[in-house]
């Protein structure tokens, strides 16, 4: 249901009732760079003022969902003053440039038991495919499914493969995997059905830790190839509590 | 107090208000599936209306106090609940202490959820602002999992006049009126247009039964299909708790405590909050309607159950300034005021009003 209260001539941003205490905020119908950057702008310019009645933002792909308190807010105030800031943070859109951080990843046939598999499928090398996965920067459009999980875009297409036929029951925590042109790190133990082809000793998600996971949407994402050495020696560090994670600049946004 | 789990029964955790501001993060809310019978026991103890308490599912556990004394009360279903062998009704608040057992006989036929309160809260780690058990990622409540035989909790710090709140009996009146065969409030959207004319039809005037996929997570439904006018999936977008999922076999689902954080069926409709409350008591073969309201009128029904919560309170707090004989413990004389009660105990002054009990 649209919320019918101030009249928007503009196809988007389309602003959405659900239900009594949430209004999403729907800046497009397409996974791209440019909608997502009008989303988390959106979620910046909210988080920046302090809302009553507010109670958390979800930013996914398309939209940004607005969880409030509909006793605490006077929602015929509220639904305006989002739709104004909608707008505001549309105009104050001027591409996603941000930061990114570098997940280690061991690429190997232990931590990656399904590597022969992308392999096969691609047609290339060992070494080909752990380039192709490790040279690109992905962007986090956003974080669901699991506590910690980061649906990344941008994904080589040469590499990819097919899920599985047969899902694995459990699939450790740091696992990273491709499944069709996605790819991803699952946070947490878990069921799944990806192609495994290595392992982070990262800590994805950290109920304990603050913040609890290390991506976030708007985040870009680079994977670098370890050695099981290096794998050895960062868990440990982990494990003290003595990683410092490496962030970088993205310059500019891929076309 | 502290309490031991002789037997934990069929799914017993802790909950509270759940656990947000991590929904971003991919951090699925959990907390009480039945928020209102969360809230009132909580408010019956004399507690913060979102301490944490044990969710009790069907078959309750049994408990055994080994240490101090203090407030319990049973919200939501009725399972049967007692203490050493004699059944209390819901909503009384009652005194236990070293040696008393509490245990549930089991449905009496309102709903399968009831709430275990304690003066004080289920005292057990914090973790990302909420006590609550979230069962699939481990988190929460005792060591991230349904309680087990022979688990030992302890309950926090409780209401310095505890005492007063024992023997409370919530009137009929401020409990929601839940009727089976009443059909369940929702608001269209967030994509109803994803929806033909025939398939929004069909949602209001078809029944539809619960299956047996039917857990914190989330309720399965079956019957009439719902007719999409285009295609089912979107891409993947926020789940509100009480949203109806529609996939692509036209089977709504209904989103609950548990559910992930995004998903990417559309949604045809979300409950109003305290239908959510309501569903939250049914058990699979149950059959349910679905009826249209605004978001006008939904506002209005989420206002009116906290008014109810609000009549709890003045009804709790006229009860604890009770002109009674003076307690065994303490001595006890109270001084009306407008507005307030002043409270003497044990040569204190209390103030107690229904919107705070100070102390």
């Amino acid at each position: 249901m649209e919320v019918g209260l101030v009249l928007i001539e503009k196809q988007w941003p389309k602003i959405r009732c659900a239900g009594d205490s949430c209004v999403v905020i729907e800046y497009g119908d397409a996974i791209s760079l440019d909608v997502n950057g009008r989303v988390q702008a959106l979620r910046r310019t909210l988080e920046s003022k302090k809302v009553s009645g507010l109670r958390e933002l979800v930013p996914t792909y398309c939209s940004l969902a607005v969880y409030f308190d509909p006793l605490a807010i006077d929602f015929l105030r509220f639904f305006p003053l989002i739709n104004r800031l909608a707008s505001e943070a549309e105009s104050d859109f001027i591409g996603e440039k941000g930061r990114g951080v570098i997940i280690p990843v061991c690429y190997s046939f232990e931590f990656g038991p399904d590597l022969q598999n992308v392999i096969h499928h691609s047609g290339l090398s060992e070494e080909e495919v752990i380039k192709r996965h490790s040279s690109v920067d992905y962007y986090c459009y956003m974080l669901g499914f699991t506590p910690g999980f980061s649906y990344l875009g941008g994904m080589d297409e040469s590499i990819s493969t097919p899920r599985l036929v047969e899902p694995r029951e459990k699939i450790p925590a740091g696992s990273v995997g491709i499944a069709g042109r996605q790819t991803g790190i699952y946070p947490i133990d878990s069921p799944g059905g990806w192609q495994l082809i290595g392992r982070t000793p990262l800590r994805m998600f950290d109920a304990t830790r603050e913040p609890p996971t290390l991506t976030d949407g708007g985040l870009w994402i680079r994977f670098r190839p370890i050695s099981p050495n290096e794998y050895a020696l960062i868990e440990e560090q982990v494990s003290h509590g003595e990683y410092t994670l490496e962030m970088f600049d993205k310059g500019e946004v891929p076309a | 107090m502290k309490i031991k789990v002789a037997q934990p029964g069929m799914l017993t955790t802790v909950q509270d208000m759940g656990r947000w501001g991590f929904q971003g993060k991919g951090m699925p809310v959990a907390g009480a599936m039945d928020l209102f019978a969360l809230k009132s026991g909580n408010v019956m103890v004399g507690n913060e209306e979102g301490a944490a308490c044990l969710e009790v599912t069907v078959l309750g556990p049994t408990l055994t106090v080994i240490e101090g004394e203090g407030a319990v009360v049973a919200t939501g279903a009725d399972l049967g609940f007692s203490i050493n062998g004699i059944s209390y009704p819901c909503n009384n608040v009652l005194k236990v202490g070293e040696g008393d057992t509490l245990s549930f006989s089991g449905m009496k036929g309102n709903g399968c959820r009831a709430y275990l309160v304690f003066s004080g809260g289920v005292d057990v780690p914090v973790v990302m602002g909420s006590r609550s058990t979230y069962l699939r990622a481990q988190i929460g409540g005792v060591d991230g999992r349904a309680l087990v035989k022979g688990d030992i909790f302890i309950t926090g710090e409780p209401h310095i006049l505890w005492r007063r709140f024992v023997d409370f009996q919530c009137p009929v009146a401020v409990l929601p009126e839940r009727r089976t065969g009443r059909p369940l409030r929702v608001v269209l959207g967030p994509q109803d247009d994803a929806f033909s004319p025939k398939g929004i039809e069909t949602f209001f005037s078809e029944p539809y039964k619960i299956t047996e996929s039917a857990d914190r997570m989330g309720y399965r439904l079956k019957g009439a299909v719902i007719e999409h006018s285009g295609g089912a999936d979107i891409i993947s977008d926020a789940i509100p708790l009480g949203a109806v999922q529609v996939p692509g076999d036209g089977q709504p689902i209904v989103m609950l405590a548990d559910r992930q954080t995004t998903g990417g069926y559309t949604k045809i409709a979300v409950l109003c909050s305290p239908d959510i409350a309501e569903i939250a008591q049914y058990l699979p073969g149950q059959e349910i309607r679905f009826q249209q309201v605004s978001f006008e009128e939904a506002v209005s029904l989420a206002k009116q159950e906290s008014d109810q919560i609000i009549k709890l309170r003045q009804s709790v707090a006229a009860w604890i300034t009770r002109i009674v004989p003076p307690m065994s413990e303490c001595e006890t004389e109270i001084l009306m005021t407008s507005g307030t009660w002043e409270l003497s105990v044990d040569g204190e002054t209390h103030t107690v009003s229904w919107e705070s009990l100070d102390y």
